[in-house]
């Protein structure tokens, strides 16, 4: 290796990095990992995907990749039909706004964009490609550039739903997609971007689900040459929420941010896990995730994987988690991951902190007159801040801030 | 008139599980108008008194009394006591990041008058106080003290002091930290909130530096969690010559 990656820039936790040679599966779990147990595990780039559910054992919630979610609140998302399983019987009301420069068309599942953005990495997301028979792709017509953003609002109400949308955006097109979920049921989901050469897309999901709503996601991002892609997860409500982005890309050039922020009360468990997949020089990702968690039994799940192959020098990758705990009893497991297979790149770091809340800056604002409700308010607003900051959508910036500020007040009104 | 007295202050840290006893039983009474200066060696308890003052949690008042103008300070939540009119300058100022200096002035504003200040004349405000103190407009954008190098910091602490104007403001090495250029800046700072007559001042510094810019009329010598001595101005020349070796039995300057 000729010259070393640069690692961890201020990590305030440790967390698995290795720096294998090419080809070898790197293990990954060590102290400071998160992991319970040290098994040797697999290169992330080896682990399988498919089309098919049978090619995915059943569950039993000791996968790596299951450990910390509680399958008995899954709503059976998890098992196969005629196996127990739920059939779709949900009646989700769904809002499709296309502005000018979009359209949508159903396809089936032998459309060559069904398959294009990335199979299933697990047997929820196997189950629900199965399940969608009928695909829905929206398209951003090539050099479009979008005035609206284009808006896919799910209202479920209650039942099962699974569903699989495209985005495909054509190349030079410039889009914001905001997919929206509220209301209450199981839904299990595949959501595909496709990202031209040279697009440039913010794609935000919204998971403002009522409190007992369960929610699998897998979210594939295929990034073109050149290409720039912002992608943002907000979760707020729920049951259960776990949500899967995979980034892939095409050529070099790709650009992805990928931003999060979620905010857990008692009992909500709300996982997020990513895989970036540098495959190809001369691409940057970029992860930034926050979370604030308050009350009993509040759990998020962040993981970070971050595969740099061998083929991809030039990578510039980082990756941030931190974690807000205002209460007792709240819990965060944040493990990231960055397997690094050439030492030709530009950067690669991680960090991840979880921390109570700051009693001296509780202090010091109080020391300049402001009431405790008042400053905790400041600094839970401080703490998403600079991420909602980086979404670059205004109007949107302004209501993620109201819904963190009744998340607040539900907490402050206990 | 308002007045700060602190009767036979005794206060303790958790340390390691026991309590460890630092103030050790403080008298003192600042009056609005006066500047007092408390010099003492490091590790004499000058914050552990500042900080008590103003209620940080990690302090125990085991016994003694805090009065402002009568009214029992110790019994007041942090904020209250701000509200009642004490400020404190930190030694280390904390970042608070994502909270805009801008906002974070506005909301102490509004907590400490009581009502939101005039939008209008509050940047004009703001915008007076920041030229004076020497500070770039765009510091009001940046996230409260995070990044600030030292000298930023310390001009943060005494703009807000400019703008919330306290009855009492209790200065924690206000100095430490700052080339000459910053300590004349920032006590010309803390030399026009004196000249207003209106606040009483408790300067708290190791060294006898920024007293060449800030004049005292009284001078208290610290030592081992206790006022030792209590002079005019000229006992600091004396700390300035002979260092506090009398009081400690430990050579160290002033
Ligand atoms: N949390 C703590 N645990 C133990 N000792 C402490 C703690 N905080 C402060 N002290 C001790 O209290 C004494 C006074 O500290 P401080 O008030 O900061 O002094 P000064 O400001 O005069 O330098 C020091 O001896 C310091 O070590
Ligand atoms: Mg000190």
């Amino acid at each position: 290796m000729s010259s070393q990656p640069e690692q961890t820039k201020g990590s305030s936790t440790a967390a698995a990095v290795s720096v294998a040679q090419p080809g070898s599966g790197a293990p990954l779990a060590g102290p400071g990992t998160g992991r319970t147990h040290s098994e040797v595990l697999a290169s992330r780039g080896e682990r399988p995907t498919s089309y098919d559910p049978a090619d995915f054992a059943p569950l039993t919630g000791r996968e790596e990749d299951w450990r910390f979610t509680p399958l008995k609140r899954l709503a059976k998302l998890h098992e196969a039909d005629g196996d127990g399983g739920a059939p779709a019987d949900g009646s989700d009301k769904i809002a499709l706004h296309l502005p000018e420069g979009a359209t949508a068309v159903l396809v089936g599942q032998d459309d060559p964009r069904v398959r294009k953005a990335g199979a299933p990495i697990d047997r929820t997301a196997a189950l629900a490609f199965a399940a969608v028979k009928d695909v829905t792709v929206v398209t951003v017509t090539k050099e479009a550039v979008l005035t609206e953003p284009v808006r896919l609002e799910v209202n479920a109400e209650g039942g099962t739903a699974y569903a699989h949308v495209v985005f495909d955006v054509k190349p030079f097109a410039e889009a914001v997609i905001v997919l929206d979920h509220k209301g209450t049921g199981a839904r299990s989901a595949n959501v595909d971007l496709i990202v031209g050469d040279s697009a440039k897309v913010t794609f935000v999901s919204v998971q403002d689900w009522d409190r007992d709503a369960v929610h699998l996601a897998q979210q594939n991002i295929l990034v073109g040459r050149d290409a720039t892609v912002k992608s943002v997860n907000v979760t707020f409500g729920g049951d259960l929420v776990r949500i899967t982005p995979n980034v892939r890309y095409t050529a070099p050039g790709g650009d992805a941010e990928l931003l999060g922020l979620y905010f857990a009360d008692d009992g909500q468990h709300l996982e997020h896990r990513l895989f970036v997949d540098h495959s190809v020089t001369n691409c940057r990702s970029h992860v930034t995730y926050k979370g604030a968690l308050q009350g009993a039994d509040a759990h998020t799940v962040w993981v970070g994987d971050v595969l740099i192959r061998a083929a991809a020098e030039a990578t510039d990758t980082y990756e941030l988690n931190r974690n807000l705990l205002l209460t007792d009893g709240a819990r965060a497991d944040s493990v990231p991951n960055l397997e690094i297979e050439t030492g030709e790149i530009v950067g690669a770091g991680h960090a991840s902190a979880t921390g109570r809340f700051d009693d001296e800056q509780l202090f010091y604002l109080q020391a300049r007159g402001i009431p405790e409700a008042e400053a905790r308010r400041l600094v839970v607003r401080g703490f998403f801040a600079d991420v909602v900051r980086q979404i670059g959508i205004p109007e949107l910036e302004e209501q993620l801030m109201a819904k963190v500020e009744q998340e607040l007040a539900q907490e402050l009104d206990r | 008139m308002a007045t700060l007295e602190i009767r036979d202050l005794h206060v303790s840290v958790d340390a390691e599980g026991a309590q460890k006893e630092i103030l050790k039983g403080v008298d003192l009474t600042v009056r609005q108008g006066e500047t007092h200066a408390i010099m003492g060696p490091n590790g004499s308890g000058k914050s552990t008194l500042a900080y008590s003052i103003a209620g940080h949690p990690k302090y125990t008042v085991t016994s003694g009394q805090v009065l402002l103008d009568g009214e029992d300070v110790l019994s007041m939540t942090v904020d209250e006591r701000a509200r009642a009119g004490l400020f404190l300058a930190m030694q280390y100022p904390v970042e608070v990041p994502g909270v805009s200096v801008a906002n974070f002035l506005r909301t102490s504003a509004t907590a400490i008058r009581g009502e939101a200040p005039k939008l209008r004349t509050w940047v004009k405000e703001v915008n007076a106080a920041m030229t004076q103190l020497q500070m770039d407009p765009a510091f009001a954008e940046r996230s409260v003290n995070e990044g600030f190098s030292g000298g930023e910091k310390k001009r943060h602490e005494i703009l807000q002091l400019e703008l919330l104007k306290p009855k009492i403001a209790l200065l924690d090495e206000t100095d430490s930290g700052l080339d000459v250029d910053a300590l004349r800046v920032v006590s010309e700072g803390v030399n026009r909130v004196r000249a207003t007559g209106e606040v009483g001042t408790l300067l708290i510094t190791h060294y006898t530096r920024i007293l060449k810019y800030i004049q005292p009329d009284f001078v208290h010598v610290f030592a081992a969690g206790r006022i030792v001595e209590s002079g005019g101005a000229e006992l600091a020349q004396v700390l300035e010559d002979e260092g506090y070796e009398k009081y400690t039995g430990i050579k160290e300057v002033a």
